[in-house]
């Protein structure tokens, strides 16, 4: 009885130990929570009721900012449909570009090695190389594209980044060249598609195009469902590309909502009206990603072996 | 069961399947073709329409000319300490983390492994503003620390990538460890972390990737000519040399350079980390 009492309390401390060593490992991380996740988001939060410009100390206005920014400040909208614009278009466009390059890759034709590096590479070239790299591209007058368009249409091609109704489909078509990763993940994702499936469908006379439709998508949209997520919330976020190819311009027409975001807290030093900015921007984020996650209920086809 | 007829459908479908692989190669490889041919071109070939394919001069000189222009030893010196300290920093703070999660029983466990996971929602934008005012209350602004410190506390992303890992190894083995005495720290220092070597490998890629090519931290942390990272110091060449279009294919061929010989080295572990994180997330 008393042995039994005994073992039960060393056991015990043993235990308490191991917890405290637990949370001794995780420590760095709840610090860095603490530090650079919880603090911040709560003074973020806390500045978006302020007037706050570093120099004096931050100001209540209630919500004053939020008021500014919805009834008053045209670019704010501008900034926000741009930014819509954007990732509603080049986010599917860039999964059925990624997967279109998958299937493409997963037909066991030659040469599949190369063309697997010539469809990732592009994806891991520097952001601010990139950017340089299609401003010249995209040179209306001796811009490789137009000059493809040209040849090959015998057309004049649009200005691009210098003309407010193409600058946003320029961007689009860039962001279209750096669709590896995702592919890759679309590769690995059909690679894990039971072959029984297709032998199956095929034994039941479905046509190649059938069998993607009714097999390959299907099997495929877990994977579809977080590439869709992960994309739009890193469109949401688009900055560098119009920070260094367009200045948000022509005529505010690449004014993405970050780049907005990003003036007002560092070049008009609007440190609270910044913070409302981002508080809007964590909430469309989240809506956005409670619809998907609740369409998928509908569209998003888990094996349940 | 095969007919002849078939075949020949087969054949053509697989033509045409190639036809249009390779017409999509053309297409992502030629942006690559005017980064390098525009780099080896001179002065009178860059304003030409339609545009000049092949460069004759071939200017190898613009290179070492980009490379003057440019302080760019200096830039590319700021770049690795940045990238070697953060290396550093995320693969020993989050495979420590990841540790915790995967291999260790503490009260709160699961919770916190959601928190984990909500913060990766979290825009950047929205830490970017008290981030940038803390630090500028340490007197940090204009050096790199706001860069390398908050790598030293984990990244979410690495946490749960190494915890994917980690998990992976038979419990057996740590168990066997600990009745012979040895500390948790060992077995993780001397026993899991040699046998996730990839798994670090992938992690430090990803992060040398990220930090080689960040332009929003440094543009907000930097302001000083001397302290500029190489995309930061590309980026304000490109503003006052905007129609030196040579020279700033060079400039870009160089900075992307090591990532694609990287990539070249070690192409099993970019995908292999690409993989994990978008299957199993």
């Amino acid at each position: 009885m008393a042995m039994a009492a005994k073992t039960g309390g060393t056991s015990k401390s043993l235990r308490i130990r191991r917890h405290i060593l637990g949370y001794l490992f995780a420590s760095p991380w709840l610090i860095g929570l603490l530090a650079f996740v919880a603090y911040p988001v709560i003074s973020t939060i806390y500045y978006s009721f302020t007037q706050y410009s570093v120099l004096m100390p931050p100001q209540w206005v209630g919500l004053f900012n939020y008021e500014e920014l919805f009834m008053y400040d045209d670019l704010f909208w501008t900034s926000i449909s741009n930014t819509f614009y954007y990732t509603l278009i080049s986010v599917p466009l860039g999964l059925a570009v990624a997967l279109g390059l998958a299937v493409l890759l997963n037909q066991k034709l030659p040469g599949l090695p190369i063309f697997r590096t010539i469809f990732y590479l592009p994806s891991i070239v520097p952001v601010v190389g990139m950017s340089i790299l299609w401003m010249w591209l995209l040179n209306p007058q001796y811009g490789l594209i137009n000059g493809l368009i040209h040849d090959i249409f015998g057309i004049q091609g649009p200005g691009w980044i210098a003309d407010p109704a193409w600058s946003k489909p320029a961007l689009i078509l860039m962001s279209l060249w750096t669709v590896g990763g995702q592919m890759i993940v679309f590769l690995a994702g059909l690679q894990g598609v039971p072959s029984y499936l297709y032998e199956s469908a095929s034994i039941d006379g479905a046509s190649k195009w059938r069998q993607f439709w009714q097999v390959t998508v299907p099997m495929l949209t877990p994977t579809i469902f977080f590439n869709l997520i992960m994309g739009i919330i890193n469109g949401m976020q688009t900055f560098t590309q119009s920070f260094i190819m367009t200045n948000g311009g022509p005529a505010d027409s690449t004014l993405f909502y970050v780049f907005y975001l990003f003036n007002n807290a560092f070049r008009y030093f609007r440190m609270g009206y910044a913070s409302a900015m981002a508080i809007i921007l964590f909430i469309i984020i989240f809506i956005l990603t409670l619809v998907v996650l609740w369409s998928s209920k509908r569209w998003v086809h888990y094996e349940t072996a | 069961m095969a007919t002849p007829s078939m075949k020949r459908n087969e054949r053509i479908t697989r033509s045409s399947l190639m036809v249009v692989m390779v017409g999509m190669g053309l297409a992502f490889a030629l942006p690559f073709y005017w980064l390098i041919s525009t780099s080896l071109k001179s002065d009178a070939q860059l304003f030409v329409f339609p545009p000049v394919m092949i460069p004759s001069p071939v200017m190898w000189e613009n290179f070492a000319l980009a490379m003057t222009k440019i302080p760019f030893l200096m830039y590319f010196k700021n770049t690795m300490v940045i990238v070697g300290s953060t290396v550093l920093g995320v693969v020993i703070s989050s495979s420590l983390v990841a540790y915790a999660f995967a291999r260790m029983e503490w009260p709160g466990k699961n919770v916190w492994f959601g928190v984990l996971l909500a913060t990766m929602m979290i825009p950047f934008p929205v830490t970017m503003v008290p981030m940038y005012l803390v630090f500028k209350n340490f007197g940090w602004i204009n050096t790199f620390l706001p860069l390398i410190i908050p790598s030293f506390f984990g990244n979410a992303f690495y946490i749960f990538l190494l915890r994917q890992f980690f998990m992976t190894i038979p419990h057996s083995l740590s168990d066997a460890a600990r009745i012979d005495g040895c500390s948790e720290f060992r077995i993780y220092w001397n026993i899991i972390l040699p046998l996730v070597k990839p798994a670090l490998l992938t992690v430090g890629i990803f992060q040398f990737q990220a930090s080689w090519n960040d332009f929003m931290g440094p543009l907000i942390y930097l302001n000083s000519d001397k302290m500029y990272t190489l995309a930061l110091g590309i980026q304000q060449f490109q503003g006052i040399y905007n129609s030196q279009w040579q020279l700033l294919m060079a400039a870009s061929t160089i900075m992307t350079l090591p990532i694609v010989i990287m990539f070249f080295v070690a192409q099993r572990y970019f995908i292999q980390g690409i993989v994990m994180t978008g299957i199993k997330g």
